[in-house]
């Protein structure tokens, strides 16, 4: 007696538990049972576990009976014909989806060649193994599979066109590619998942070469005519948001022109985008500090009396400005009420981004590397026929990744390009690559891919034969413009009196607690203090209790709040981080005294 | 170089002198091992740390840089043939941790000759573990009278080389337990029955670990081919006793626990046995790294006569600056310990001139002025 479970719980026994088992798995193909139902036997335990929990992990796989698959050539046509779908297919106990313990019971035959007769079932295509973000890799059966995963994880965060209403859309820092392409070498995955319809990437012609040294750890250079004919231009679009806030009192924040008597009033200068309305017209040029949503909000702390009484003029300048380092066009100005019916503003920028140095560009097999230099077009390698390649690719970059595939999706965008067709490269059954050669020589190429290219700034021809051809590349969202950042000085922390943190506000760039360690190893000790006088104040300091005393500047002297004036008082010179932690120590009740002494 | 070659010979420590000298040729002439020890006094000079050098630092950064790579191999065993080896980050920080109770214990132990050249080797080596009587009997069996009957496993004793008068020889059972040699083993008779099955249980199950033969802690014994004579790997350590073994060569056997060293030989002995362990570690990396670093961190964990890790409980808390203790870990607590004292801070270090924005007493900051500035 073999004993039963349904989702974990016992529910009986079974004299014969393969035969139930069998016969469960047969109910199931002729639809009598659900088809979300998995069932498995466990020698070991000898229990039947039945299983139709949600969660579980299921795959589909073809039912193969004694070494025949199920599908037949006739159901491929019918399908073609639109006769019979996928959910048909499932009821008719073609296909079936199993879980993890189902599968340990199976024979799967990856290919049909490699189906016998103890085989249970066939893949579909080997290509399931592969999820959406990785089938989109062509040839990724000729990488390394940490290459794939790069190159599909870098595929997320291309520059495209995902959405088509984005003109509406308020989303957070996003980019829409100009002129987005469907790739020329393509997998069956771009035809399922309409890719025609939100690309992210664009066919270049790439050559594999070194130029000038611009190409040093995986840079890229691109040609500038092909810039300036509009490759991998993007619009980079930053909505900012204001609401009107509702205050207890009944006292509102109020989106308009601030007047000049609010607290916190900036210029006249930074307010000149600004409408009747207090928002600015779209299309306006604007800049760092500029004003685009006027708003005042109403005194935080109605502490003070005479405050109160001057309620109205001492409103506070809440308005929403265009942050440190960021430019652009007013794209677009929505007005509509928020759930709580507050009145909430939207005012969306839009920043046209061409490729510069320092932006990051992939191809889909994970070699990934930023723009080392654009070169004009004069000064670009160019082949016998006159082609100017709009990038050039480090060789340097193949060998120690093996990324086989990304030579060959250039000789089949090549190929492509000269045919004018797309290219199935679906990784594990695309046009082989011996096909495409073949191809290629008889467009009149060498069939290795490889092209004399001569130097664009010397006219001299190139030693070595350079392999050219067109592959698709995706500009990613990660763009110098918006992580550019330096400072010598500028905004600090009101507590610390340290800098701020952070590129949008203006922050400094900390030198850390190892980066010191490398000062001190150095034995610049001097130097080392310099660079951590950020917060350098001076305090006069009691010489006879050792706190911090007070410099009255109306009488020109120092006193002491506890000894009095009849103490000697010096000025030290310490970070003001220390001086915080004094005065947090003495607020724990903690005395902690300094002791004076010539340092020198 | 101006100094004359008695000069040079003071100046330099006798090792290296008796090294250099060693190593010329015996025709040499006078004049030109003195130039050889000129030219090494030159050398020797460069080597030497400057003052306000801040060695300790440079040592951190010079064992921390080559640790970032060795994060990545953490948790590889590489075993002396099946025996599991606690190697890479893991053991360097068991050993810097200052660790009493080590991963996995092991000594080499050298053998007097003729054992070293392979006489009897398993034999001489089988004698080093520690035998329980689990391994000798085949089965533990609970009689109906609460007496506990147990067979021999004939072909493993005779693989141990220990016969039934041998283990009843080896244990050592406490009062009122009566052992009895049988036919294929032993029976063992509880005087004092009161306690009834579950005494007898456990007495059973503490008769399994009983002590039999071999050096106690000592699990597995490993022969193996060095260069040209027979070493013995073990898991397990147990310094005191196996240095008294008569087959032994005390004079090379090590055990690669610190704190076992250190209570055997001494606290000299544990401070070069950090620096043989490290050293070994950062070796078997690929990874180099100037000895003199690690000397100086063994230096450092034994200078108080005991080993103390690199931890908030070890050297850290021997740091004379509060300021420099709380900055390491935990600082209310150091803080308010320092208070409830009056604890002073003399500001005689680097994180607490740090802290105030004071230059670091360390290279460019050392150095003070001679006269005092009048005012
Ligand atoms: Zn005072």
């Amino acid at each position: 007696m073999s004993e039963v479970y349904l989702n974990g719980i016992f529910v009986g026994e079974v004299e014969q538990p393969l035969e139930f088992v069998s016969q469960l798995k047969a109910e199931r193909r002729k639809a009598k049972i659900s088809q979300n139902l998995n069932v498995s036997y466990s020698e070991a335990m000898d229990s039947v576990m039945v299983e139709s929990d949600k969660g579980r992990v299921r795959r589909p796989l073809i039912v193969v009976q004694n070494g025949q698959p199920l599908l037949t050539e006739n159901h491929v046509r019918q399908l073609e014909r639109g006769e019979l779908n996928w959910n048909d297919m499932v009821e008719q106990g073609i296909i079936e989806y199993l879980d993890a313990a189902e599968e340990e019971d199976t024979l799967i035959a990856m290919t049909e060649a490699e189906l016998t007769a103890e085989s249970t079932h066939l893949e579909i295509s080997p290509l399931l193994m592969l999820g959406y973000c990785s089938s989109l890799v062509p040839y990724a059966n000729y990488a390394p599979g940490a290459r794939i995963s790069m190159g599909s994880k870098n595929q997320k965060q291309a520059i495209g066109f995902y959405v088509a209403n984005y003109f509406v859309r308020m989303d957070m820092d996003t980019s829409i590619l100009h002129t987005p392409q469907m790739p020329l070498v393509k997998s069956i995955t771009h035809d399922i998942s309409h890719y025609e319809e939100h690309p992210s990437g664009q066919n270049m012609t790439v050559a594999i070469m070194t130029y000038g040294g611009y190409t040093i750890e995986d840079a890229i250079i691109i040609n500038r005519g092909s810039i300036e004919r509009g490759l991998a231009r993007s619009s980079y679009y930053r909505p900012s948001i204001a609401e009107e806030l509702r205050y207890p009192g009944g006292l509102i924040d109020e989106v308009s022109i601030p007047d000049k008597d609010v607290k916190g009033y900036k210029s006249e200068r930074d307010y000149r985008f600004l409408e009747g309305d207090g928002i600015i017209y779209p299309e306006a040029q604007v800049r760092e500090g500029d004003v685009i949503i006027g708003k005042t909000s109403p005194p935080r702390f109605l502490s003070s009396l005479d405050e109160y009484n001057l309620a109205s003029s001492i409103r506070r300048e809440s308005s929403v400005d265009i942050k440190h380092g960021e430019q652009g066009i007013i794209d677009f100005v929505l007005l509509t009420e928020n759930e709580e019916g507050n009145k909430l503003v939207q005012v969306r920028l839009r920043d046209q981004r061409i490729p510069e140095i320092g932006d990051k560009f992939t191809s889909r097999h994970g070699q990934k590397g930023i723009v080392g230099m654009i070169v004009s077009e004069a000064d670009m390698p160019f082949t016998a026929s006159g082609i100017v390649p709009d990038l050039i690719f480090s060789p340097l970059g193949i060998p120690s990744r093996m990324t086989i595939s990304h030579l060959i999706e250039l000789i089949g965008g090549k190929v492509g390009a000269l045919s004018g067709r797309f290219i199935d490269g679906t990784t594990f059954h695309g046009e082989p690559e011996e096909q495409l050669r073949q191809q290629l020589q008889a467009l009149g190429f060498r069939e290795s891919g490889v092209e004399t290219m001569y130097n664009g700034s010397t006219g001299e021809q190139f030693r070595v034969k350079i392999f050219v051809g067109n592959m698709y590349y995706l500009k990613l969202r990660h763009m110098v413009a918006n992580k550019i950042h330096a400072r010598a000085r500028g905004p600090i922390q009101l507590l610390t009196r340290q800098p701020t943190e952070g590129r949008a506000k203006e922050g400094g760039l900390r030198l850390g607690e190892m980066e010191k360690d490398t000062f001190v190893a150095h034995g610049a000790s001097l130097l080392l203090k310099e660079r951590f006088d950020s917060d350098r104040t001076i305090v006069p300091v009691c010489e006879q209790c050792g706190l911090i005393a007070i410099y009255d500047e109306f009488k020109d002297r120092g006193y002491c709040p506890i000894c009095g004036d009849a103490v000697t008082i010096s000025n030290i010179e310490v970070s003001y981080a220390f001086k915080l932690m004094l005065d947090e120590l003495k607020s724990l009740c903690i005395y902690p005294k300094l002791e004076l002494m010539n340092k020198y | 170089m101006s100094s004359e070659d008695g000069d040079v010979e003071e100046q330099l420590p006798k090792s290296v002198v008796d090294e250099v000298k060693d190593e010329l040729p015996k025709n040499a002439s006078e004049k030109h091992v003195r130039e050889v020890l000129q030219r090494v006094h030159q050398e020797y000079l460069k080597t030497l740390v400057e003052p306000g050098e801040a060695v300790g630092l440079v040592s951190a950064e010079s064992i921390g840089e080559p640790g970032t790579q060795m994060t990545l191999n953490t948790f590889h065993y590489a075993g002396v043939a099946e025996m599991n080896v606690t190697l890479g980050l893991p053991r360097i920080m068991e050993i810097l941790d200052g660790k009493r109770e080590i991963a996995t214990p092991m000594m080499e132990i050298y053998l007097k000759s003729p054992y070293n050249k392979g006489k009897d080797i398993r034999k001489v080596a089988q004698s080093f573990k520690e035998i329980k009587l689990k391994d000798v009997a085949a089965e533990f069996l609970i009689t109906p009278d609460l007496n506990i009957d147990i067979v021999f496993d004939a072909e493993n004793m005779k693989n141990l080389g220990i016969t039934p008068a041998g283990v009843l020889k080896g244990m050592k059972v406490g009062k009122g337990i009566t052992v009895r040699e049988k036919s294929d083993g032993l029976s063992i008779k509880p005087k004092n029955k009161e306690g009834g099955l579950n005494e007898v249980y456990q007495l059973k199950e503490k008769l399994k670990d009983m002590y039999i033969k071999g050096i106690k802690g000592i699990t597995q014994v490993l022969p193996v081919k060095r260069e040209n004579e027979f070493v013995v790997i073990t898991a397990g350590s147990n310094l005191k006793e196996v240095l008294v073994h008569p087959d032994v060569d005390a004079e090379r056997t090590a055990s690669n626990d610190i704190f076992e060293i250190m209570e055997v030989l001494g606290i000299e002995a544990a401070r070069q046995a950090i620096i043989n362990e490290v050293f070994k570690v950062i070796d078997s990396q690929g990874l180099n790294v100037d000895v003199r670093h690690i000397m100086l961190v063994a230096d450092t964990m034994c200078s108080t006569g005991a080993i103390k890790g690199i931890t908030r409980y070890g050297v850290v808390s021997d740091k004379s600056s509060v300021l420099a203790r709380a900055s390491f870990e935990t600082p209310i607590q150091h803080i308010i310990d320092a208070s409830l004292v009056g604890e002073r801070d003399h500001l005689t270090s680097v994180v607490e001139n740090v802290m105030l924005n004071q230059p670091v007493p360390v290279g460019t900051g050392l150095p003070g002025l001679i006269t005092k500035v009048k005012k």
